[in-house]
């Protein structure tokens, strides 16, 4: 089938000034890392180093800490709700007027297309900001008692995928319960966090109520296992989680974790079938499959099995893998060389345990982390590309029979984060959504988030809920 | 004192005395490891030989309450509601059994005892209203910005260990299994060690309140020994800690839940008596949003 060419037509990056480097934000300001070493963060799209930025030590964690409790007890604890809603909305416009940039930031680190940073992740954090800066001044109707207190300080650490979405879930709804907090954003995505550090300046948010700290793992663990802090917030992979369930056993800090997923996306045989292609594709393919709720196990009815499998290598076939900057690219640059090379390794898994592997053939850039569309049938339960979260576009492919069958399958899992259901029959739908044991169940639509709709996960896939008035609860005392 | 009859008797009559055992799946086996211990009155008078549970019993409890967990967490709110209902009931019959045991075990005196007990069933009654209101009180309809009906519902996490309150041995024991399964979960309890008779007759109450077998299983024995097998249990969804008493103890459980990311509930000081809030029942529940589209 011959198609059209595309011209390239790429977002221009003159809209951002990123720094050569930057420092911590703590207290209002930026300051020097007392004892880390500073780091670079590239764009994975070319591997061009786009900044310097700084490793927080345990002497900068603790200063961090210090800061966001200093400014809970004399600011932004005892600050009228109504007043914390205003620094709040102000935050939510900074972010709209700046979204443009925002999102050719975030596309540049995080090598996610501008399609999506602009369409998809921007408009969501203004959202949220927005959503839960009308809950500050109405705390006692949010279902948490009716003297609801905050929590105090909060230790929040976010991982690269959605790198300013995150910190958008985790920040609003902290700030609005009236907490402070540290907030360290992954080290391959910190750009967007530190400029969200200077939004709070521009809003003359007060000093310590925010305070963004760089770093790897270590920086992480040092601030969840910090003494002042009364909440930790994470999310990510599954085992850093369950670290984290663990440092935190025999203290009084609250914990909510995100963390990974294995999602089921069921196709019945009475599925729209235009739609369902989008839908699948959609969910294994947007952001990469750089997504903790991906649809990474597709289970098709047998009876469409051919039919599907057929429209979606056809629709893999159009998916334009490429530059991020560029406004019609389809699937950006994998985020970084460690996370490549899982993919790859789990890919090669995937065909040394006889699954068969199928991409459409595509040019991949020279530069930089990339890796095609691809999809594995004859894929069974046992192998591990149906069981590991492989974070990355592939999609494992299974089939089923009966309705039961289904549950049986998409519930086989540790996880417990997604699941979608594709058909036209209302009453299979509902029953369908009882049957799951998944946090979210996305019905003949996948892969949509609001900040009004609770999202979290059941099993390992973590504890908690963001979004909606649950997201709240989780920082306040009740 | 052991508890006796109290229909008129020909006081030449040798009573029939009670054997404690297990509540596992719906039926009362002994220990399969053939311990027994033995359980005194608050005076350190012999009251009976209790079944001492072994790492064995907890696992076949769990395997007991995931087979039940299908089934009762898909009962409609209003049936289980009636079921704990019914297990009020039930208890207000065995009023006199539950005073006599509770004052015995707990060294109180038989009026307060049977204040204990009519708590204990004041509590049942209160948690079974709640089976059908849950979904509206913490569930939500989501005003998403986009052309789709967006819900979210409570559902229940699974199967829940309880480790429960060694001091009050009905009320506590009430009060930490009641909120677990009005929702839908299913439960295994470690009874109070020092304490256990009321809680044998507990579940020959559930034996006969239509509450369906593996839906709560008893074990009488020791929290320490046990806690750590059900800690580590990978079929275990949620764990109590009410019953810990050591916090070094309670951290090495609380970090041994974490090896499949348990729900835990630290111990803390509580006062089972006063009113018992939502904060229990609520976290033995998970969140599910569900989204569809709009549109002709």
């Amino acid at each position: 089938m011959g198609r059209f060419e595309y011209a390239p037509a790429p977002e221009s990056r003159a809209i951002v000034d990123i720094k050569s480097s930057y420092g911590l934000f703590i207290n209002g300001a930026f300051t020097e890392a007392t004892d880390g070493k500073p780091f670079k963060t590239v764009s994975p799209a070319s591997e061009e180093v786009l900044a310097e930025v700084s490793e927080a030590g345990p002497a900068d964690v603790d200063k961090a800490v210090r800061a966001a409790r200093r400014a809970y007890e004399k600011v932004w604890g005892p600050m009228a709700g109504r007043d914390r809603a205003k620094y709040l909305y102000r935050i939510a416009r900074l972010i709209q007027e700046r979204s443009r940039e925002l999102a050719v930031l975030e596309s540049l680190d995080n090598g996610k297309p501008i399609r999506e940073s602009r369409d998809v992740d921007l408009p969501l954090v203004a959202a949220h900001f927005f959503y839960y800066a009308g809950w500050a001044d109405k705390l006692e109707y949010a279902g948490a008692g009716v003297d609801p207190r905050p929590l105090g300080v909060a230790a929040q650490v976010i991982p690269w995928n959605f790198p300013l979405m995150m910190l958008a879930w985790k920040i609003a709804p902290a700030l609005a319960a009236g907490n402070t907090v540290i907030l360290k954003p992954a080290e391959t995505t910190p750009l967007t966090a530190l400029a969200f550090a200077e939004i709070c300046q521009q809003a003359d948010l007060p000093p310590g109520v925010v305070n963004i700290i760089t770093g790897a793992g270590r920086t992480g663990q040092a601030l969840v296992e910090h003494e002042g802090v009364d909440k930790v917030a994470f999310t990510g992979s599954t085992a850093v989680g369950r670290a984290i369930a663990k440092s935190v056993a025999g203290t009084d800090k609250k914990v909510t974790l995100e963390l990974g997923g294995k999602a089921a996306n069921i196709v019945f045989e009475d599925a729209p079938i235009d739609q369902t292609i989008e839908g699948i594709v959609n969910g294994i393919f947007f952001n990469q499959g750089h997504v903790c709720c991906a649809g990474s196990r597709l289970l098709v009815q047998e009876s469409v099995y051919d039919e599907v499998l057929a429209r979606l290598k056809r629709r893999m076939g159009t998916l334009r893998v490429g530059d991020p900057l560029d406004k019609n690219t389809d699937i950006g640059a994998i985020n970084s060389a460690d996370q490549l090379a899982r993919i790859r390794e789990l890919s090669q898994v995937g065909e040394d345990e006889g699954s068969e592997r199928w991409s459409p053939e595509c040019e991949l850039p020279t530069q930089g982390f990339w890796f095609p569309p691809t999809v594995f049938t004859g894929v069974s339960q046992a192998h591990r590309i149906a069981r590991e979260e492989i974070f990355g576009p592939v999609l494992s492919v299974l089939t089923f029979r009966t309705p039961a069958e289904a549950v049986e399958k998409a519930n086989n899992t540790p996880f417990g984060l997604s699941a979608g259901v594709w058909t036209e029959k209302g009453s299979r739908i509902l029953w369908m959504a009882n049957q799951l044991r998944a946090g979210v169940v996305w019905a003949n639509t996948f892969n949509r988030f609001d900040p009004t709709s609770p999202f979290g996960g059941y099993k390992e896939s973590g504890y908690g809920r963001e979004g909606g008035r649950h997201g709240l609860e989780a920082y306040l005392a009740h | 004192m052991v508890w006796r009859p109290t229909l008129p008797t020909d006081s030449t009559r040798l009573d029939v005395r009670k054997t404690y055992k297990l509540y596992i799946g719906g039926a009362f086996p002994r220990s399969e490891s053939g311990r027994s211990y033995v359980v005194s009155n608050a005076k350190g008078k012999f009251l009976a030989n209790a079944s001492q549970a072994s790492r064995k019993d907890a696992r076949d409890a769990v395997v007991a309450a995931r087979k039940a967990f299908g089934g009762w967490s898909t009962r409609t709110a209003y049936n289980r509601g009636q079921v704990l209902y019914r297990i009020a009931e039930v208890m207000e019959g065995r009023h006199e059994q539950f005073s006599s045991e509770v004052a015995a075990s707990e060294g109180l005196s038989i009026s307060k005892a049977r204040a204990a007990v009519d708590a204990s069933i004041d509590r049942w009654v209160w948690y079974a209203g709640w089976a059908d209101k849950l979904a509206q009180v913490v569930g939500s309809s989501n005003p998403v910005a986009g052309p789709y009906f967006d819900f979210s519902l409570p559902e229940a996490t699974g199967v829940v260990a309880v480790l429960a309150p060694q001091d009050s041995s009905l009320l506590g024991l009430t009060s930490v299994i009641a909120p677990a399964i009005v929702s839908g979960n299913t439960v295994v309890a470690v009874t109070s060690f020092e304490r256990p008779l009321p809680a044998v007759t507990l579940g020959e109450v559930m034996a006969t309140s239509d509450v369906p077998g593996g839906v709560v299983n008893l074990l009488t024995g020791s929290a320490s020994e046990i806690g750590p097998w059900l800690a580590s249990h990978l079929d275990v969804n949620a764990i109590d800690l009410a019953g810990i008493l050591d916090p070094e103890e309670a951290t090495a459980l609380e970090a041994a839940s974490a090896d499949n990311l348990k729900r835990v509930r630290r111990p803390v000081q509580e006062d089972w008596t006063e009113s018992p809030g939502l904060s229990r029942l609520t976290q033995y529940l998970e969140l599910k949003t569900v989204w569809h589209p709009i549109g002709l």
